[in-house]
């Protein structure tokens, strides 16, 4: 069991012993030896953590397919390898080698850097994940602020794109997606100060060891009410933070074709895409972290919870958006500051309320 | 484990090039969305130098109030203001020297207060989490400026909505 849980912190033991000694064979002085070392283990984690990621998203697009097949009773990609596992990959050959097309009047410079830009908050919050224990890149003291203020960056991407591309449609669904961005920021953050009051602490890793008790159930989603009212209104306004249906209004395809995405194509195509997708396992890790415990469980190792986790919300996610239809603009907005807001606002005192019974029962 | 001093200072000048650059671009622009996303950069930068000397609260607050909330008001400020879309614009009117001549100055007035100035080197980090220790201060000793600016803030909505709404 230790065995298991302590897997990937040796192997990174190992690894930093390695180059240590390696590094150490080029005979140069201690500063620039211990730079050396640090850069390249620094290097290796992220090149590690981006990969791991990558491989993450394309089984989940293998699955969002698959399963939404099964939902609208259909087989799905079954051609490619077997249950059609390979897709993904097949898909990922076809966008590098497809056409990158810049419309004549666009901005070229904006329209190339925006999918960039949307692509850099998921990778800035793989930062602070912890993965299991011992595992993360970095505890900053203020995790949940980091997350909440980069998450804020990738609005600038997606409006940029919608900007760029000199395309009505693009330009309407890059304001709808600031406007639904903005106003579900707010209900989400709220909802996360619960969880800060409990822990006294904005580290991830910290708000992971306060919910370690009760053999690893002592989870805040069952801090009942607090916990379960602040996880329920996290999760909705997730699913709306990252446009999926039913709260996919800046790319609804019956109204304004992709919306920023429309004059996309290639590899910058790709990217917005993957941004999508890896911004919907990130704020299902996140809610895994902060709600369900994280790497907290009985029996298996810390990072198997953490990931059986995560998909458990990711295949919710699946369900809802295969089952539901889009909302119309107003309702969206309403439902974001005349529902969400006030809830996680009243959350927020009963936490206030709440907290000196918890310390009483233990939580 | 501390950061080696050599990585602090390739970190450093890294984020002043990213601020620099993206202030140049900010001024030299001719497109205002391109002159708005220069800004963004430039103030990326300036969240990216206190990261590295090691001030992550402030750099973080950096990021969330001017990256995510100012810059966005700012893009959407370009975009609904008729004719600012416009591809090129001039960059510059007549004052372009008194510009150049004062911005001279106050360089010259800040790097003099800079070199002037005795700073004191803080030998030991301030221990523990600072995050309570802010919030401790900013309720008990700051309050009442607290207060001020949170009623500033209010006073400000309200008077964007009466705006909003004529």
């Amino acid at each position: 069991m230790d065995f298991l849980n302590n897997i990937f912190p040796n192997i990174y033991e190992w690894i930093a012993y390695w180059i240590q000694s390696l590094v150490a064979g080029l005979n140069l002085p201690k500063d620039a030896e211990s730079a050396l070392v640090t850069a390249i283990m620094a290097l290796l984690v992220i090149i590690a953590i981006i990969l791991w990621m990558v491989v993450m998203v394309l089984i989940l697009i293998w699955l969002e397919r698959k399963n939404a097949a099964r939902i609208q009773d259909r087989v799905g990609p079954n051609r490619v390898g077997p249950w059609g596992l390979l897709q993904p990959v097949a898909d990922t050959i076809k966008m590098f080698i497809k056409e990158d097309i810049v419309p004549e009047n666009a901005d070229r410079f904006v329209h190339t850097i925006a999918p960039m830009i949307a692509m850099l908050p998921a990778v800035l919050m793989f930062a602070v994940i912890p993965w299991g224990k011992g595992m993360f890149p970095v505890d900053l003291n203020i995790g949940v602020l980091w997350i909440v203020a980069v998450a804020s960056i990738g609005t600038i991407g997606v409006f940029l794109g919608g900007y760029g591309s000199n395309n009505k449609y693009s330009l309407l669904g890059g304001m709808r997606a600031v406007a639904q961005m903005v106003s579900y920021e707010i209900p989400q953050v709220l909802t996360i100060i619960p969880i800060v009051l409990m822990v006294g602490s904005m580290s991830l890793v910290k708000i992971n060891e306060a919910q370690s008790g009760w053999f690893g159930m002592q989870w805040f989603v069952f801090a009942f009410p607090v916990g379960t009212i602040a996880f329920v209104v996290y999760y909705l306004s997730a699913l709306a933070e990252v446009g999926r249906t039913p709260f996919d209004i800046p790319e609804g395809e019956s109204e304004i074709v992709a919306g920023y995405m429309t004059e996309y194509s290639g590899m910058k195509w790709a990217l917005f895409y993957l941004a999508e997708y890896f911004n919907f396992f990130i704020v299902c890790i996140i809610g895994a972290t902060l709600f369900l415990g994280g790497w907290n469980g009985p029996f298996l190792p810390g990072y198997v919870w953490l990931i059986g986790k995560v998909y458990a919300l990711v295949l919710l996610g699946m369900w809802i958006r295969m089952t539901w239809p889009r909302f119309r603009v107003d309702q969206l907005m309403n439902f974001a500051w005349k529902v969400l807001v006030p809830i996680a606002l009243v959350n927020i005192v009963l936490a206030g309320i709440a907290l000196p019974i918890f310390k009483m029962i233990g939580f | 484990m501390s950061t080696p001093l050599v990585l602090t200072y390739v970190g450093f000048f890294v984020m002043v090039a990213i601020t620099l650059g993206g202030g140049l671009m900010a001024v030299s622009a001719r497109n205002l969305i391109r002159a708005a996303l220069g800004l963004i950069i430039a103030l990326v930068g300036v969240a990216g130098i206190y990261f590295v000397l090691e001030a992550e609260f402030v750099a973080v607050v950096q990021i969330l109030v001017y990256v995510g909330a100012i810059s966005i008001l700012i893009l959407f400020a370009v975009m609904l203001t008729r004719g600012l879309m416009k591809r090129d614009l001039p960059a510059q009117n007549a004052q372009w020297i008194a510009a150049i001549f004062i911005s001279l100055l106050m360089f010259a007035a800040l790097l003099y207060v800079t070199i002037g100035t005795n700073w004191r080197a803080v030998e030991t980090k301030v221990a523990g989490d600072l995050i309570p220790k802010i919030g401790t201060e900013l309720m008990t000793t700051y309050l009442l400026p607290f207060e001020a600016v949170s009623l500033l803030l209010l006073a400000a909505l309200v008077g964007a909505i009466v705006i909003a709404r004529e």
